[in-house]
């Protein structure tokens, strides 16, 4: 990110600009994080849905809607556990030691992938199907809309990883912000697991 | 061009950019170019809208079916409401003004994030294209700018998915770009400039982001649930498999309410940064008129309820959402008398910027007065769903929002492109505007009040005359565009020379020449710690703005 610094013939103001621009500094994490609170709306709104429907809907009498707590609990330790070792990862990186780095980097995505597995496994075990009844759309709608981010941000690690190579990587501890935007999205994709457990299993 | 060095930093991408008319069709980084992209766009899908608009009017002159089929009504009344609100009047209040404004108050050279600037500007044409090219495949979607369920589950999908799927792009447009003005205002403000000094604009558009950034994506979700509705049969909003249309309505006005605030704060920004200049007169009110914009947006997302007071909404809800409403009145009325205690004494030269700003006034206060009676839940339940809405709406997004657009696009014209509009047919297509805007909505209030429902195609032949006068007000406004569009057209080439600040203004746009070159200023960015020191003395302004430059360096 840049703001443009200079026209093609003026060439003594250049000096001024970049002293701007030093001082404009980076602003892509402030412009990251609002948009992971607009994210979050777009999940606050399918958890105000899920909530009217059990105020006001009462479940049809035939339809079952049945969870089992078990496995989501593992998935719950499987993406908190992941947060830590990504926040490792980061550390690693400001000593820069990228081996270290990468290791931690895959163990999180690793760890992603397993919640996607036990994702999977939980979809195919329940007695429900999508279009059962209203509580079934709406706990695979908010499932499957997390389970997309969990994808999402299971790609963004192996690129970071993949870029946090040794000799030639793009990310060092001089350009952290890749890795740093990646850790914030986790983050936030756990936040809205721990909130998504709560209300789908525990309420 | 040189191929074999690859571009090292952005500025030299910049260079690579198509200059001239061209850059207007580029994928441009500059602000200005992409304000005047959405600008320019968006009025071209007014064009049409407003075609579609008189295709209704045009249906309404008798009581009967005549004009088209009752399901292709439905679909241009769909298509109308569409393109006005998410074509014409988001992109351009926010997109077109903000982006070519914001840098320039702020004292930046581009926006925060100029990359997803153009990205979010590139994502409208299409849309808008889609969006009107469902007309022609299957049939646009027939269940109103509002698509509720059951109807919009219930009529033929493939116009409706089209309408979801464009919808979306324009949502996730606006998302970007709030993302980007709310980076810009906060962070990217030129050392020494504090919030309290940002001309009013900025804060309207801080305001209007923050509503954009936190109900848009709540839309989006609701717009995919439908989808699944129509495309999957789940029954999110579909009461024979156990769903819930009014919790569609819910989600729905939790955007669509704040959706009216974002249409019309940037407008009460504009109408802030035109009054003083040419009333020679500093705003009234500066404190108070930033709290009240900060007031109506946290009121705004607790309000939405009052558009289902007859969705069997319970009475506690009722009342809670009638007080809520209520409120808004409140910081909106403050403004109100802010803007006519800047006229007031001031000099006031009746250009055709000042007479489209208070013929807002005017039309937003009467708009303002049937908003407050329509939060009223006896009232409001007496005229749910009837031609009173359809007149109280316009009020708001025409008389207020499309009046300040006009109104900015003769106040900027000369910054855009350093000539002036000639003001002979300004004045007449405000007088057109203005008649032929009150001839048309305002007649529909007693429509309304006598039961008259909107959105369908027949009548009861006792409105006749009145629906008649209605749409003679409508031709008029037809009309009214042929002076303007002679006039951007007539005096983009042969327009009087306007010079760099041809209104005296003190706002820094202004402050560099017209149009600006592609880094905005020259030098420096000027600090302007007083944009409406209007009637001060003006050597003591500048001595002072010298004095804090000084302090700092």
């Amino acid at each position: 990110m840049t703001i443009l610094t200079q026209s093609s013939d003026s060439k003594p103001e250049v000096q001024t600009n970049q002293e701007e621009e030093e001082e404009h500094g980076d602003h892509r994490m402030f412009g990251l994080a609002t948009f992971l609170v607009a994210d979050g709306m777009t999940f606050a709104g399918f958890f105000a849905a899920y909530l009217t429907y059990k105020a006001v809907n009462p479940l049809l009498p035939d339809s079952i809607y049945e969870l089992e707590l078990a496995l989501p609990a593992l998935n719950t330790i499987l993406l908190l556990v992941s947060s830590a070792t990504f926040h490792r990862a980061g550390q690693a990186l400001k000593r820069n030691d990228s081996k270290i780095c990468q290791r931690w980097l895959l163990l999180t995505a690793g760890l992603g992938l397993a919640f996607l597995a036990s994702q999977m496994v939980e979809y195919f075990t329940l007695p429900f199907g999508l279009t059962d009844n209203v509580y079934a759309s709406t706990f695979y709608a908010l499932t499957g809309f997390h389970g997309l981010h969990v994808s999402l941000g299971a790609i963004m690690i192996s690129i970071v990883c993949w870029q946090a190579r040794s000799p030639n990587g793009r990310i060092t501890n001089k350009n952290t912000f890749p890795l740093e935007a990646a850790e914030l999205y986790w983050h936030f994709v756990d936040g809205i697991w721990v909130i998504l457990f709560i209300i789908l299993y525990l309420l | 061009m040189t191929i074999s060095i690859p571009p090292v930093n952005e500025g030299d991408s910049i260079k690579l950019q198509p200059k001239g008319f061209l850059r207007y069709f580029s994928f441009s980084l500059d602000h200005k170019v992409i304000g005047l992209q959405y600008l320019v766009c968006g009025f071209l899908f007014y064009l049409i809208g407003g075609v579609l608009a008189g295709a209704i009017r045009i249906e309404l002159t008798s009581p009967i079916s005549d004009f088209m089929a009752r399901d292709v009504y439905n679909q241009v009344l769909t298509l109308h409401g569409t393109i006005m609100i998410f074509l014409w009047i988001v992109p351009v209040v926010n997109g077109a003004f903000g982006n070519y404004l914001i840098p320039f108050y702020v004292g930046a050279r581009d926006m925060a994030f100029p990359r997803l600037n153009a990205v979010a500007f590139w994502m409208i044409p299409p849309a808008g294209l889609l969006l009107i090219s469902s007309y022609f495949i299957n049939g646009a979607a027939e269940s109103g700018w509002t698509a509720y369920p059951p109807l919009s589950i219930t009529t033929p999908a493939a116009g409706q998915l089209i309408w979801i799927f464009s919808v979306l792009l324009l949502g996730g447009s606006s998302i970007f770009g709030g993302i980007n003005f709310i980076a810009t205002i906060l962070k990217l403000r030129r050392p020494g400039l504090r919030l309290m000094n940002l001309p009013m604009y900025c804060w309207a558009m801080l305001g209007t982001s923050i509503l954009v950034v936190l109900s848009t994506p709540v839309l989006a979700g609701t717009l995919v649930l439908l989808s699944f509705d129509i495309v999957a049969h789940t029954g999110f909003f579909n009461p024979a498999l156990g769903g819930n249309v009014v919790v569609y309505q819910h989600l729905f006005w939790f955007y669509s309410h704040p959706a009216v605030y974002i249409m019309v704060l940037p407008a009460f920004g504009l109408v802030s940064e035109i009054l003083p200049v040419h009333c020679r007169k500093p705003l009234f009110g500066y404190t108070t008129m930033v709290y009240s914009i900060m007031a109506i947006v946290v009121l705004g997302f607790v309000v939405w309820a009052h558009h289902m007071f007859t969705s069997g909404t319970p009475p506690w809800m009722r009342l809670f959402f009638t007080i809520a409403t209520s409120f808004i009145a409140v910081p909106t009325g403050i403004k109100f008398f802010n803007w006519v205690a800047t006229l007031w004494g001031g000099r006031i030269s009746l250009n055709s910027a000042v007479l489209f700003s208070c013929g807002f006034i005017i039309n937003f206060v009467l708009g303002g007065i049937t908003g407050v009676a329509l939060a009223q839940v006896p009232f409001d339940i007496h005229v749910h769903d009837t031609y009173f809405v359809v007149a109280h709406f316009h009020y708001i997004v025409y008389g207020g929002s499309v009046f300040v657009i006009f109104s900015s696009i003769y106040h900027w014209y000369p910054k855009f492109t350093g000539k002036l509009l000639n003001e002979n047919l300004g004045r007449i297509h405000f007088l057109l505007t203005f008649i032929g805007f009150n001839l048309c909505f305002a007649p529909q209030h007693w429509l309304g009040l006598n039961g008259m429902p909107r959105r369908v195609a027949e009548y009861d032949p006792q409105f006749t005359l009145v629906n008649q006068i209605s749409s003679a007000g409508a031709l008029l406004m037809a009309i009214s565009t042929l002076p303007f569009l002679w006039n951007v057209f007539y005096s983009a080439f042969k327009g009087t020379i306007a010079g760099d600040n041809p209104w005296q203004a003190l706002t820094p746009e202004w402050l560099t020449s017209s149009p600006p070159p592609i880094e905005n200023w020259e030098g420096s960015a000027p600090l302007v710690t007083k944009p409406y020191g209007y009637g001060l003395d003006p050597k003591a302004i500048k001595n002072e703005s010298t004095e804090n430059i000084e302090e700092e360096i």
